[in-house]
């Protein structure tokens, strides 16, 4: 039995009609009164710069608040490879059931079926709609769009704008909000950064912010708060995120109420550049879509340190391709990750470290020609060259996987609500719609599914069946936020120990990569949870942050963000632990099938697990769990088999 | 290698700043340009002294976070190249680094190297975009896209924003930025209705800005980390000028 706590709000009916059928069934606000509400957006990336906007367009008065100097530069501008559309293009027998499908088993089964029919429902719109912006998609040479595959499908219903596909769109939806703010139906805060959620009788009513260009503390009252700050890849110190990515925002939410679901499954992308030393401050991704034309391979002998060129084909070993042969080189993300685990856990490693697998393009050279390569992949391979110094044209990349994205994130219903009234969690910050393990080209789906449509329609809902009493931040709900934020950074600064936060940082990224990354097991993981609780006293009591809260104090800003880890960090573990079975991201060495696959439980850990911040300080750590049961009436529940 | 970096301190937008020595020690060349200024601050941090406050993001070039001027040059020697992609192989034992930000009235220094480029922002408010809300667009493929001009729109649309085109210019121009973007919407049939409108009030904006006018000297797309070609200037003038006449 789910908890009463955690219903999903999902509408009856098949499948195929949810949606619809939710639609006309929700309330409209009235458009005289829709000027009257106003929303508190934190985060532009795809998710928040698409809601944003589309809130902005049907008359709500919306605050759209962010860290960068600029909307424009949210981390959703990284995204590489592409965004997924059933769209059937190419006619190759796709469909919104295929996506569907391939969306749920992707995800290991453990995602809510309705929630995934929606968004593949959706898919379709969001291409018109960025088409209709003007992105600039990829096209054939007849003027129509071009489409490409990606891991863990059999059609290509991936579109694409070279290897910058989440640069395009993010611009498209910036640009959408830029148009707003001119209109004046959107105030612009940038370089602020949401430190606390102000709760008023049970409801989401505002937030606390700090300039980080001032060092002031401001609150904003709003009759609902929509929250796109991302995800929490940087607890691993090295990931590919962007350095100011982070959790603060939907962790202050946590210790508000609102429960944190499956903070376990965490995605490792097979293909990124290994790091180089110590001095690594992140990780670049090569993306997944070079996987249509490379070949991964390790040498065959144990320690081979001979250069590629010299390793004949018959001493090469092409393992997913030898693994998995109808899927080869296009496995899962999760699946290819381990599979270059164990290659380099027995010794068939590559490269200075010997943390690293071959991904090779000799032969899609030789088939399609150094201009068709380069048309496709351009970019990426430039990418390549300049951080290690080598051409992929004429050396095999050499890769690794490395922390990417988390499925995990804020519970939400299948309106995006929190467990807190009004506060509304899109896009990698809520648990939703991957399960276990995303398919790549689905981020950015989902982001610009929850922001462009979902959002404006549920959030409506919500306005017109709720009054709100007027409020203003002169409120003592917010006066008290703020005194708690000032209170915590003088907390911080007046700590003056001696270690610097970016080594704190770094510790407990060595940590959660080496007992709750890719292969996890109930010893790594409760060893983890202790050496995290030592971290964080250690931080508390002798981090070294110079300095003062009155002006842009980037040290002060990452303190916050890696305190907010710390817990963070635990939670995961903890998740990881109570989840005795193996699925998608997380895999639990003790439970795999005699060929090195995830072994699931269903029986057991068919649900989602949402998890109550029971805390009070940063001391010892509570959580109460909360489970909401996944029934799976459309899909069949199996053994995921990519052969 | 250890290097001598001569860097721009500026406690705030309107205190005065000036050049700092600094060593950096042990640099390997692996590092990104960045990296190495992260082992720096690391260093300062130690000492007790304040780091050197700079802004970046994705570190991959492609968010157009970071950028400052290297020894002369915004983004640093390498063509095509942000800051962040800058590998200290580049460089070589003993060499002297200067680093400065981005200089440009319309880019006030908020704190050492980090600039506040709210300008661009605002230039995109007043038209770079198309008036489309959200929902019941056509099907996408209803409207074929020549591939050549869907190629040069792209070419256009990559600009990050970083303002190294701005930096470069001895007019501290905004012209590059401002085409790129009339570049990539007015080379689209969906851009169409709204060339003129766009062109007119975007070049307003730039000039409201307190950016200078454009010289054709061609720095700023030598400086471009993404290479926008100086081409979409002149489409730029072209389109204004037919924008000016047409809404005499």
């Amino acid at each position: 039995m789910s908890d009463k706590k955690l219903d999903s709000k999902v509408p009856e009916g098949p499948i195929q009609q949810k949606w619809d059928k939710h639609l006309f069934d929700m309330k409209l606000v009235n458009p005289a009164n829709k000027r009257k509400h106003t929303v508190l957006v934190v985060g532009t990336g795809l998710a928040g710069a698409s809601a944003a906007a589309s809130l902005a367009e049907l008359g709500y008065h919306v605050k759209s608040f962010c860290i960068q100097d600029s909307p424009r530069r949210a981390h959703s501008i990284a995204a590489q490879g592409g965004i997924n559309a059933a769209k059937n293009y190419p006619s190759d027998g796709d469909s919104v059931y295929r996506l569907f499908y391939d969306t749920v088993k992707g995800g290991d089964f453990r995602a809510r079926e309705a929630n995934v029919y929606r968004l593949a429902q959706i898919s379709r719109q969001i291409i018109d709609q960025c088409v209709a912006q003007g992105v600039p998609f990829a096209r054939e040479y007849g003027g129509l769009l071009d489409n490409r595959s990606f891991g863990g499908a059999q059609v290509s219903r991936t579109f694409y704008a070279r290897g910058q596909t989440g640069q395009q769109l993010l611009i498209g939806a910036y640009q959408a909000l830029m148009r707003q703010v001119n209109l004046k139906n959107v105030d612009l805060y940038v370089r602020r950064e949401m430190l606390d959620l102000v709760v008023v009788d049970g409801k989401a009513r505002g937030i606390t912010v700090r300039n980080l260009i001032t060092g002031e503390i401001e609150s904003y009252a709003g009759d609902a708060v929509v929250l796109s700050t991302g995800g929490y890849g940087n607890v691993y110190y090295l990931s590919t995120n962007a350095m100011n990515s982070n959790a603060t925002a939907a962790w202050r939410c946590h210790r508000k109420g609102a429960y944190f679901a499956n903070p376990c499954y965490t995605q490792i992308h097979p293909t990124c550049i290994p790091r180089s030393g110590e001095h690594q401050s992140k990780l670049t991704l090569m993306s997944e879509s070079l996987r249509n034309d490379g070949r991964v391979w390790a040498p065959k002998a144990k320690g081979d340190k001979r250069p590629p060129q010299q390793i004949p084909e018959s001493e090469r070993d092409y393992y997913l391709e030898r693994v998995y042969p109808s899927f080869g080189n296009l496995a899962p993300r999760d699946v290819a990750s381990r599979q270059a685990k164990f290659r380099v856990d027995e010794g068939h490693g590559v490269g200075p470290t010997g943390e690293a697998v071959f991904l090779d393009f000799a032969d899609a050279i030789k088939r399609l020609g150094k201009d068709k390569v380069s048309e496709k992949y351009g970019n990426l391979f430039e990418m390549y060259e300049k951080i290690t110094g080598e051409n992929p044209y004429e050396v095999p990349m050499r890769i690794y996987p490395a922390v990417h994205y988390t499925m995990g994130g804020l519970w939400v219903d299948y309106n995006l609500q929190s467990t807190i009234p009004g506060l509304h969690v899109l896009g990698e910050a809520n648990f939703s719609d991957h399960g276990a393990n995303r398919l790549g080209a689905s981020a950015l789906m989902q982001g610009l599914a929850d922001g462009y449509f979902v959002i404006p329609a549920t959030l409506s809902d919500y306005l017109a069946r709720n009054k709100f009493d007027k409020l203003d931040t002169n409120h003592e709900a917010f006066q008290q936020s703020q005194k708690e934020v000032k209170g915590r950074l003088d907390q911080l600064l007046g700590i003056r120990g001696s270690i610097p936060v970016g080594d704190i940082h770094r510790d407990l990224g060595k940590i959660m990569w080496n007992y709750v990354g890719m292969g996890r097991t109930a010893a790594g993981l409760k060893k983890a949870i202790d050496e995290i609780g030592v971290l964080r006293k250690k931080f508390w009591e002798d981090v070294k942050i110079l300095g003062t809260q009155d002006y842009k104090n980037m040290e002060l800003e990452r303190a916050g963000r890696v305190a907010d880890f710390l817990e963070l960090g635990e939670l995961m573990a903890r998740d990881a632990l109570h989840r005795e079975e193996s699925c998608g991201g997380h895999f639990r060495e003790e439970y795999q099938t005699p060929d090195n696959e995830a072994q699931r439980n269903d029986d057991k850990f068919a649900y989602v697990a949402a998890w109550e911040s029971k805390s009070s300080g940063h001391g010892q750590l509570n959580w109460e769990l909360h489970k909401e049961d996944l029934k799976f009436e459309y899909v069949k529940l199996a053994q995921r088999s990519y052969k | 290698m250890n290097l001598k970096l001569k860097i721009w301190r500026q406690a705030g937008p309107k205190a005065e700043g000036h050049f700092m020595e600094y060593l950096a020690r042990d640099v390997s060349e692996d590092m990104s340009f960045l990296e190495m200024l992260d082992v720096v601050n690391h260093d300062l941090i130690k000492q007790g002294k304040e780091p050197v406050e700079f802004d970046s993001d994705c570190r991959e070039g492609i968010c157009g976070t970071c950028g400052f001027v290297i020894n002369g040059n915004p983004h640093g020697p390498d063509i095509a190249t942000t800051v962040c992609q800058l590998h200290m192989r580049r460089f070589k034992d003993g060499d002297e680094i200067t680093i400065e930000p981005f200089r440009a009235k319309a880019f006030p220094i908020v704190r050492d190297l980090t600039i506040d480029r709210g300008s661009f922002d605002r230039i995109i408010q007043s038209g770079g975009y198309i008036s489309v809300n959200t929902g019941n667009a056509q099907d996408a493929n209803n409207l074929p896209v020549p591939k050549q001009d869907a190629d040069m729109a792209f070419a256009n649309a990559a600009c990050i924003g970083c303002g190294a085109c701005v930096a470069a210019c001895k007019n501290a121009s905004a012209s590059l930025f401002t085409s790129a973007k009339i570049s990539h919407l007015g080379l689209l049939p969906q851009g169409q209705p709204e060339r003129e409108s766009r062109v007119l009030n975007m070049v307003a904006q730039m000039d409201a800005e307190g950016f200078g006018s454009c010289t054709n000297i061609g720095a700023c797309s030598a400086a471009c980390p993404k290479e926008i070609s100086l081409e979409s200037i002149a489409r730029m003038n072209r389109d204004h000028l037919r924008a000016k006449i047409a809404r005499r």
